[in-house]
């Protein structure tokens, strides 16, 4: 389908651009703050899977004298709580979403827009993570006052965490969206999803630390993208990673975001040929 | 004998319905492969640091894992699609045609979809079953398989109250749909043993959401740690947790007003 759309002004064109991300957000933030409960709902199903995890190697390093490969009680108190926060930062305009986009037509009427797609789903997304963020507040209290967090990070890990989320938060929707595109050729992508997902769990240290995983897996985690979603953000807060490590993940994260943008760009350029929308 | 009647033609309208999508069967393979294989690399590395998370072996985890897939592939076929369709219908105003019909409105939103190629995660549930009970040392006598059944039949009622329960609370709160999520993440409680969990959390997953009742029980009338009085208890439990729903699900009514009328 090819489409004549009106282009942004060359002049202003950043100033327009930091109006519409601006305006998405709030309008987000406006529009989820409507949807408590269910925000709600959201996020305690959300809150069950790292409760588990904690739950369970709480237990056995209770077994093992207080400590699994050096992790304390605390200390997987701390992990897996600060996961909560970076969980809800990493959700993002998923693979799954693109499907429904296409079939409810959505898309037909977005392509008319001025602007590359991305940014709809990033700027809205990212007002809504301001709510996510206040919600989440109250669960952080709780997990804190029951399960005592080991946790003591210095100025610059706090600054490093916070850029780190929002680096994850755009590695993670780059290669969503990429992946995400695979729905221009089949309706039947959820299984390519959810092995996208499990091996999302298994390299990117939210099933569990990757220290507890083996020394092979720790290396090949290093080589994608994975890791610098989850286990660099939380680490980043609750580890001791050095100032050189801090900084090394950050532009890892850069890195990263640079290839999927790449990649999207590809894969949406190719995918966009096949897309054929029929309606009033 | 109506309703088991009007049960069984929804049921085969259903299966005659998803037949025509076949490749849902292989796309529905691959999804249980990589979910069953993401349990087991857990089950793994819990045990490469441990021999017993809580007096629980490896087999007899493996066995407790089972029963969770087993019953989340009966959620997933049998109750999940009638769920998601009610929310829908409350939506859309659509749920008038269910409950204009001469027939108990409840029994019809409960049978009207099945996702019958889900019965592939009830078979690698069962399949992992049988491996993880092979491993395990005591055997199991036929009062242990009856006290599974049971426990497994009270389980899968206890799950479809709870989830009757939560979406009834669509006629009050319309969006509804995250429900969905709050129950997935939820019923990843039911992997592990509820005994595990600190006391807040255990009866959280015993009462409020019944997972304790749904996969710990049956699982423990299969490894030989289940008392009489507890499967006597669960029984109650049920049947007052049925009760409770039927009347949840009136109360519910009578507060919608339809939106196509």
């Amino acid at each position: 389908m090819s489409v004549d759309v009106a282009r942004l002004p060359e002049a202003g064109r950043w100033r327009s651009l930091y109006d519409f991300y601006l305006t998405t957000m709030r309008t987000a933030i406006a529009s989820q703050l409507q949807y408590r409960v269910t925000n709600y709902f959201y996020m305690l199903g959300m809150i069950a899977e790292p409760v588990v995890y904690l739950v369970v190697w709480t237990t056995i390093a209770k077994d093992q004298g207080g400590a699994v490969n050096g992790i304390t009680t605390g200390e997987f108190a701390a992990y897996y709580i600060v996961w909560t926060l970076v969980r809800n930062m990493n959700i993002v305009f998923g693979a799954p979403f693109w499907e429904w986009r296409i079939r409810e037509g959505r898309l037909a009427g977005d392509l008319l827009k001025p602007m590359y797609i991305l940014h709809y789903d990033l700027a809205y997304f990212a007002g809504w993570k301001f709510v996510v963020v206040v919600l989440w507040l109250p669960i952080a209290f709780g997990l804190s006052a029951v399960f005592h967090p080991t946790l003591s990070p210095t100025p610059l890990e706090i600054v490093v965490f916070i850029c780190a989320i929002w680096g994850a938060y755009l590695v993670r929707s780059m290669f969503q969206g990429t992946i995400g595109m695979l729905n221009f050729w089949t309706t039947r992508g959820a299984a390519v999803f959810d092995l996208y997902m499990a091996t999302e769990m298994l390299l990117s240290g939210r099933l569990v630390p990757l220290q507890l995983m083996p020394e092979w897996v720790q290396t090949l985690a290093n080589f994608l993208p994975f890791k610098w979603t989850f286990g660099f953000p939380i680490e980043s807060l609750v580890g001791n990673l050095s100032t050189r490590d801090l900084l090394l993940g950050l532009c890892a994260q850069a890195l990263w975001i640079g290839i999927g943008l790449v990649l999207f760009k590809v894969a949406w350029s190719s995918a966009i040929k096949r897309f054929v929308s029929v309606g009033n | 004998m109506s309703s088991l009647r009007v049960s069984w033609l929804f049921l085969r309208m259903g299966v005659i319905n998803e037949l025509q999508y076949r490749v849902n069967f292989f796309v529905q393979l691959l999804q249980s492969l990589i979910q069953v294989g993401t349990a087991l690399v857990m089950l793994a590395l819990v045990y490469s640091h441990t021999n017993a998370l809580n007096g629980w072996t490896q087999p007899e985890l493996l066995s407790l894992i089972g029963v969770q897939v087993l019953l989340g592939g009966f959620i997933h076929t049998f109750i999940q699609p009638n769920m998601q369709q009610l929310m829908q219908d409350v939506q859309q105003g659509t749920l008038d045609y269910a409950l204009t019909k001469p027939e108990d409105a409840q029994l019809l939103i409960s049978v009207r979809m099945v996702r019958i190629w889900q019965v592939v995660e009830i078979i690698s549930g069962v399949i992992l079953l049988f491996v993880g009970l092979a491993g395990v040392e005591s055997s199991i006598g036929v009062g242990d398989a009856i006290a599974f059944g049971i426990a497994l039949l009270i389980g899968g009622v206890l799950v479809y109250c709870f989830w009757l329960v939560m979406t009834t609370g669509a006629f009050w709160i319309v969006r509804m749909e995250n429900v969905l999520e709050l129950f997935e993440g939820i019923y990843q409680t039911g992997r592990w043993p509820v005994t595990v969990y600190p006391g807040w959390l255990r009866y959280s997953v015993t009462f409020l959401v019944p997972i304790g009742f749904a996969v710990t029980v049956p699982a423990e009338a299969l490894t030989s740690r289940l008392q009489w009085p507890t499967l006597v208890f669960a029984l109650g439990f049920g049947c007052a947790v049925f009760a409770f729903t039927r009347w949840f699900w009136h109360f519910g009514l009578r507060h919608y007003s339809g939106a196509s009328a």
